[in-house]
């Protein structure tokens, strides 16, 4: 199973975390500085795959962005790749051209993509198109909620004038 | 079970890929529904991977021109878990297996995913050999695969596949030991680690050949690991022993550096073992000293076998047929220990051996000795403690006490390698350089070249094990628990068969007993003088000594108490008196101590010639302990015109129930000859 998934920057922030394995607070910022460590130093040329405390991480980098996530050693290290790659091109699919920039301001959303594919640490969905039926309904949903608080308001701020 | 096996009969791939994982983990966690799945589910299970396999295009699915490869992976995952130990099941999957493997295309991750998957299920049942050609061909294609990612997870299949068929893995050893000349650290390691699993026998020197080379050229951070595996390969394979030296210089020159201490110590027994080898060895790492003498481990290993074998590189000692004919003098292998002791990369421990060797080389090479001398005191000052302790300490044992220098500095006994192996393998490294207080007091140069840290005591006045030393018993490998060089200085010396003598006699005394001389039962000591004449020094006067020694015993001269000093309590004895020498005892007690005993020594000399170089030595029972004071003067004036005074303080711990008894022994020179008296000391005055 994945343990985490980890989204840092070149600069070594982090953008996202997700964590599918019990963590503490003091932990996590123990784990991620040490692997943001160890993958941002690593040479261009090498494999994605490092081993780090008996579990595998597997890393890849897009532009600016490294996607890291860490699996158990009897784990398929290629198919998580191809899950990491599934999930950026959903990411791209959505955003339309995603960069960096589109996460920052849009972190919720990239959260909500991420739990429709994994689930507990497996792959759930594999298939792009439903996952992008399914956050363009969630998506519906917002629009609707914020109208319609949008009309309240605008009956009340009508009603006390 | 029921709901988790119908849910693998759904269509949707979310749901499907969900349900699978969910009997995987099942299956995990109860072996009930591991055989539930496996009679129910196999067929469907075949079913699902031969639909998804042969589908046409779907775009939904599809990930770089294969439909759903996570569907693929998950249930070749779960029938690896159904198929494992399990005849049946695995030859049902054999055809779709053998399918999947030939169909799917490797030129995408996507693929190569797969392929991997796949090559895992077939090496985890009971595939048919056909099946595991073809895995085994499938991940010789990975491995050539110019992708880092494939190569690195090709050597991780790999290792496991080697379990499983060796052979078939032997044949791409070429291709494994490129991969450890690779500029990806992470598959540098792995294919290390690979290599060697697949040492065997037979090609454990090719192998081994390659892997030296690549140690030249390899980064700093690699050096460790592969210097390390390749001492474990040459250790477990060696079959000869010139072979294993051989690579292990050849290693030591390379990466002396990185070698363990374990592994030089080692390498020092199994030389010790093999004399026959020891002239090459000491030739060859002289040689190899001349070129690199940066690697620190080969400078102490090169030091100790020139101090120990140092006659051998001189003379051409035991030259094998390979060998190029070479020429060292005696200066030449001084010159090599000086260079080592004066390098300033040199660390305390290689100084420490460089003296050592010196020592040892001073009384093999008798000329070389003023030499030798000046070099070791120029250490006299040293900041460090132990260098200049053992700089004064030496430089007195040129000087002055060369009767037993040939002794002290004798070839080392071998070295017990099965319990050296023993205890190498049990106790941890900490005993190997651990305290020296467990043995008893001793000025041996040899020993404190394995423990450099250890401090040898200087010998005042040549005590009890000194005289041990002139036996060189091989060491016993009965006291596990006592650390190993107590063994090799012949620690069951100290348990002298007999007791505390009842009253004087011949025969089995106590005397005997610690010096082992002359007893002809053992016969490692018929070698010790063999040894001993190999040595300059006093060669002859040694071999003589076991004569001697019986003789003298036989004829003891029965002492009478003289009328001496009288102390209130105990009388003064004469302990000694022939036609050349005579010596008085007086005694006084420590009120409240009655077990003390402080004894002071007259020497008078009965002769008309000067005494120098006066020892006097002596030996007690082991319920006694015996403490000597150094001498007033060394140098004894003819006919009783002076005398030397020597205190000795004696403990008994069974005083009241056994007498003092005590032999003693007197070296001297006497018209530039070296004589020795023995003699044993019956007479104390009881209750002492």
């Amino acid at each position: 199973m994945i343990h985490f998934v980890l989204l840092i920057s070149r600069q070594g922030k982090v953008r996202l975390t997700k964590w599918y394995s019990p963590y503490s607070q003091k932990e996590r910022s123990k784990v991620i500085r040490e692997l943001g460590r160890i993958i941002l130093t690593r040479a261009p040329k090498l494999c994605n795959f490092v081993e780090w405390r008996g579990y595998k991480v597997v890393y890849r980098r897009y532009a600016s962005l490294y996607f890291c996530a860490c699996i158990d050693p009897d784990d398929n290290e290629l198919e998580i790749l191809e899950i990491i790659h599934h999930y950026v091109e959903i990411l791209d699919r959505y955003f339309g051209s995603v960069c960096e920039l589109d996460l920052i301001f849009n972190f919720h959303k990239a959260y909500y993509i991420l739990d429709e594919i994994l689930i507990a640490g497996e792959l759930q969905e594999s298939s792009k198109k439903n996952v992008a039926r399914l956050v363009a309904a969630q998506d519906a949903l917002v629009e609707t909620a914020k109208e319609q608080t949008g009309s309240t308001s605008n009956m009340i701020a009508q009603a006390t004038k | 079970m029921g709901p988790a096996s119908s849910s693998l009969k759904e269509k949707h791939h979310g749901v499907l890929i969900a349900g699978v994982q969910l009997c995987t983990d099942l299956c995990k966690a109860s072996t009930d529904a591991l055989e539930y799945l496996r009679k129910n589910c196999t067929e469907g299970l075949v079913r699902i991977l031969r639909d998804v396999s042969n589908s046409p295009y779907a775009p939904e699915y599809d990930v770089a021109g294969i439909t759903d490869p996570f569907l693929h992976i998950r249930v070749l995952r779960l029938m690896r878990m159904l198929g494992q130990g399990d005849a049946d099941s695995s030859e049902y999957m054999n055809d779709i297996l053998a399918q999947v493997a030939t169909k799917t295309e490797s030129n995408k991750n996507a693929g190569n995913a797969i392929l991997y998957e796949c090559v895992e299920t077939i090496m985890g049942i009971e595939a048919s050999s056909g099946l595991r050609v073809l895995a085994i061909n499938i991940l010789g294609r990975f491995l050539s695969n110019r992708d880092n990612n494939i190569r690195y997870v090709a050597l991780h299949m790999l290792m496991k596949a080697v379990t499983v068929d060796f052979q078939a893995v032997q044949r791409h050893r070429t291709t494994i030991l490129e991969c450890v000349k690779d500029s990806d650290a992470s598959i540098r390691k792995r294919a290390l680690e690979l290599v060697f699993l697949l040492v065997n026998d037979t090609n454990v020197k090719s192998l081994t050949k390659e892997l030296i080379d690549y140690l030249e050229v390899s980064d700093q951070e690699f050096k460790g690991d592969l210097t390390a595996k390749i001492c474990s390969i040459v250790e477990k394979f060696s079959q000869e022993k010139l072979w294993y030296i051989d690579q292990m210089f050849k290693v030591l020159s390379l990466a002396g550096n990185y070698v363990k201490d374990d592994v030089w110590h080692a390498l020092i027994v199994m030389i010790s073992n093999a004399p026959d080898l020891q002239g090459y060895s000491v030739r060859s790492l002289y040689k190899a000293f001349q070129t690199s003498n940066e690697q620190e481990t080969l400078v102490r290993v090169t030091v100790w076998c020139i101090g120990e074998y140092g006659e051998m590189l001189v003379n051409n000692v035991g030259v094998l047929e390979m060998e190029e004919p070479m020429t060292v003098t005696e200066s030449d292998a001084v010159d090599a220990v000086e260079v080592a002791l004066k390098c300033n990369s040199s660390d305390i421990t290689t100084r420490a051996m460089s003296l050592v060797a010196l020592l040892k080389l001073s009384s093999r090479f008798p000329p070389t000795s003023e030499r030798i001398r000046e070099i070791v005191m120029q250490h006299k000052g040293n900041v460090e403690l132990e260098l200049q302790q053992r700089s004064i300490e030496f430089n007195s044992i040129i000087q002055r006490h060369r009767n037993i220098k040939s002794s002290l500095v004798e070839r080392m006994p071998v070295l017990d390698e099965s319990a050296f192996i023993g205890k190498r393998v049990g106790s941890s490294q900490a005993t190997l350089s651990a305290d020296k207080s467990s043995r008893p007091t001793s000025g041996s140069p040899g020993a404190s070249l394995k423990l450099p840290n250890g401090v040898a005591k200087p010998p005042p006045a040549p005590l009890v094990d000194l005289l041990d030393l002139s036996s060189d018993d091989v060491p016993a490998s009965t006291s596990s628990t006592t650390d190993f060089l107590h063994d090799l200085l012949g620690g069951d010396l100290m348990s002298p068969s007999s007791s505390a003598p009842s009253g004087g006699g011949a025969g089995t005394d106590i005397l005997m007993d610690l010096l082992s001389i002359g007893s002809p039962s053992a016969p490692t000591d018929v070698s010790v003088p063999n040894i001993i004449s190999s040595n300059q020094g006093n060669a002859g006067e040694l071999e003589t000594a076991p004569a001697s020694v019986m003789d003298f015993l036989d004829g003891l001269p029965s002492n009478s108490s003289l009328p001496g000093d009288k102390d209130p309590i105990y009388p003064s004895i004469t302990a000694f008196e022939s036609s050349t020498l005579k010596i008085s005892f007086s005694f006084t007690k420590q009120p409240g101590k009655p077990q003390d005993t402080v004894i002071q020594a007259t020497f008078t000399n009965l002769s008309s010639n000067t005494y120098t170089d006066f020892i006097f030595q002596a030996a007690v029972p082991k319920f006694i302990q015996l403490h000597l004071d150094p001498a007033s003067s060394s140098t004894l004036p003819a006919s009783g015109n002076g005398t030397i005074m020597q205190t000795l303080s004696v403990t008994n711990s069974q005083q009241g129930q056994k007498p003092l008894a005590m032999r003693i022994r007197m070296v001297y020179r006497v018209n530039n000859e070296d004589k020795t008296e023995q003699g044993q000391i019956n007479n104390f005055p009881p209750g002492l």
